[in-house]
């Protein structure tokens, strides 16, 4: 049976307890705040893309259960330095992840270390705690200026 | 006797694995598991009863008509309403507070009137009014609570004034577990002129609702959470004020002559209850006040005493745990925070243990905002819930903090 250990794993614990990138920004030239309504999870996200599209910066504040602190965490880390362009993919595949088969292994080339998030499959009432960050930082790179949902 | 055995014999639903673990069902004010007599009740009309009321002369009509109108004075008689008149069927306690907001605030609540709730109000006491203000352009004024969770009465005093036409107040808050003194509300209500909502949703499985002596102009709760079925629910309101009401929706039922010029409204009850009702439903809501009257409130209040104080001392004895409410007044409600642990990790933590408990905002944001909290873990007792239930809850919370040490 799925073990709760396979939901909070350590590293999810950890990232829950000192999450990385966690406050303001500075400089940073998008941002977008993300709600969810539902578990009262609140998020604000501040992003830095230099003229040459690359993601120099990005950060999070707010409050939030430990799926959604570690899982904001893990994504700030994993996007830091990689190019706007890409984030696109990076978002479908971890968007993947969480709502597909438990069968299917995770896509360890483009998710890396975000794999460890896959256990909320297991948990449906949680997998939009996991998502928000990543629908939150999809608005701020696209600048849409709506608060982000899961639903 | 209570015997709390042969009671949680009475819930079917009880008797089941959860992740391999016996169910701890403390979500009851979510909303209470249902007894057998309530299931078969509901069975039973449609297996043999089924038929639209107040309308055939057929003999199933008759029956089903019979039944439907028999639990609506079994209904006024355990609230000690004045007549079954003044009850009306509606879908839910949230229905019966708009109903409520529509037709009696549209044509009572003018532009400069204030209505008065309180600080501990569910949404459902909240919003309706809002867009009662909004729509009129009157005031919503809130009285405040203090730390324990309690409305502050001389703040309440102060608020109350002549310019007040409504007053709406939880009986017992789904948040807190805090018992308002309605009684003394509705008092000092009336003496400015205010008419007074009580939401009873809470309360009216836990306490002895004796609406004459209360006085309450408005009574309203939902069946769901008197171990009757969801979908169904009340308000009771005082016969004058409810015949000077003007209807809430128009349809069948609702009228005793419809033409293109003009349609004569029905008589009350009916006047409210434009369309065909959730029979079955009023059938079930009928079988649980019966069988709240088989246990008895003495039983019931003595019963959930004992285990909320139960509950109560192993909560003021856990590490890191901070009730929110703590009322002097209150009841079968045990809400919290655990340092270190948010209430949604610790709702998924202890479901693996098999213990339902509510981890969230309650419906009752501006509560949550008081205590700058996001959320609370929520455990809620009911009469067939047992001690211990109570030491798997903390058993599991005890896991909760290992997981995050
Ligand atoms: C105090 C209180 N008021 C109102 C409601 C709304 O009841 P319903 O959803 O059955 O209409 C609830 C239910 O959660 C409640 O606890």
């Amino acid at each position: 049976m799925f073990e709760l250990r396979d939901l909070y794993q350590q590293v999810i614990v950890d990232h829950n307890k000192s999450p990385r990138n966690f406050g303001k920004l500075e400089p940073f030239n998008h941002e977008a705040d993300g709600y969810n309504p539902l578990c009262g999870d609140k998020l604000h996200i501040y992003l830095q893309v230099s003229d040459e599209g690359l993601i120099e910066g990005v950060s999070f504040e707010g409050e939030g259960c430990a799926i959604s602190v570690a899982s904001a965490s893990l994504m700030t880390d994993a996007i830091k330095g990689t190019p706007v362009a890409d984030f696109e993919q990076r978002f479908e595949a971890f968007q993947h992840m969480v709502t597909s088969d438990l069968a299917e292994e995770p896509d360890l080339d483009t998710l890396g270390k975000l794999a460890v998030l896959s256990g909320v499959r297991e948990f449906p009432s949680r997998i939009k705690c996991a998502s928000l960050c990543w629908h939150t930082l999809k608005s701020a790179v696209e600048d849409s200026h709506h608060v982000a949902k899961t639903e | 006797m209570f015997d709390i055995e042969s009671v949680r014999k009475n819930f079917p639903i009880l008797n089941q694995q959860i992740y391999g673990k016996p169910l701890v069902y403390l979500d009851n004010a979510a909303t209470t598991q249902k007894p057998q007599s309530v299931i078969d009740a509901i069975t039973h009309y449609y297996a043999h009863d089924n038929a639209n009321v107040h309308r055939g002369v057929h003999a199933l009509s008759e029956r089903a008509t019979k039944e439907y109108e028999i639990t609506r004075k079994r209904i006024a008689h355990f609230f000690n309403a004045r007549s079954e008149s003044e009850v009306i069927f509606t879908r839910g306690t949230t229905e019966a507070i708009n109903l409520i907001a529509s037709s009696w605030g549209s044509s009572n609540i003018k532009a400069g009137d204030e209505v008065l709730i309180t600080h501990m109000e569910h949404h459902s006491n909240i919003v309706p009014w809002q867009m009662l203000c909004e729509r009129v352009g009157a005031t919503l004024k809130v009285a405040p609570i203090n730390d324990a969770g309690e409305l502050i009465m001389e703040q309440f005093d102060a608020l109350l004034c002549e310019r007040t036409k409504l007053v709406g107040v939880v009986q017992m808050s789904n948040a807190l577990g805090t018992i308002n003194p309605v009684a003394d509300i509705i008092h000092k209500a009336h003496a400015v002129g205010a008419v007074v909502v009580v939401d009873g949703a809470q309360a009216a499985a836990h306490m002895r609702v004796d609406l004459q002596a209360l006085d309450a102009d408005f009574y309203v709760t939902s069946a769901h959470k008197m171990y009757g079925p969801t979908g169904i629910g009340l308000l009771i309101g005082k016969e004058a004020i409810l015949d000077a009401m003007p209807p809430y929706q128009g349809g069948g039922d609702m009228i005793r002559m419809v033409t293109f010029e003009k349609t004569e409204y029905n008589d009350l009850p009916y006047k409210f209850e434009a369309g065909t009702p959730n029979i079955a439903g009023t059938i079930g809501f009928g079988k649980a006040i019966e069988y709240i009257e088989s246990i008895g409130f003495e039983a019931i209040e003595k019963r959930e005493k004992e285990l909320l104080a139960y509950a109560t001392a192993q909560a003021e004895a856990f590490d890191g745990l901070r009730q929110i409410g703590t009322a002097r007044e209150k009841a079968c409600v045990l809400s919290f925070v655990l340092a270190g642990v948010h209430p949604h990790d610790l709702g998924t933590i202890v479901d693996r243990e098999g213990v339902a408990i509510r981890a969230g905002h309650h419906c009752a944001m501006p509560v949550m905002q008081f205590f700058n909290v996001p959320a609370t873990a929520r455990a809620s007792f009911s009469i067939y819930n047992t001690e211990a239930e109570v030491d798997t809850l903390f058993a599991a919370l005890k896991k909760a903090q290992a997981i995050f040490a």
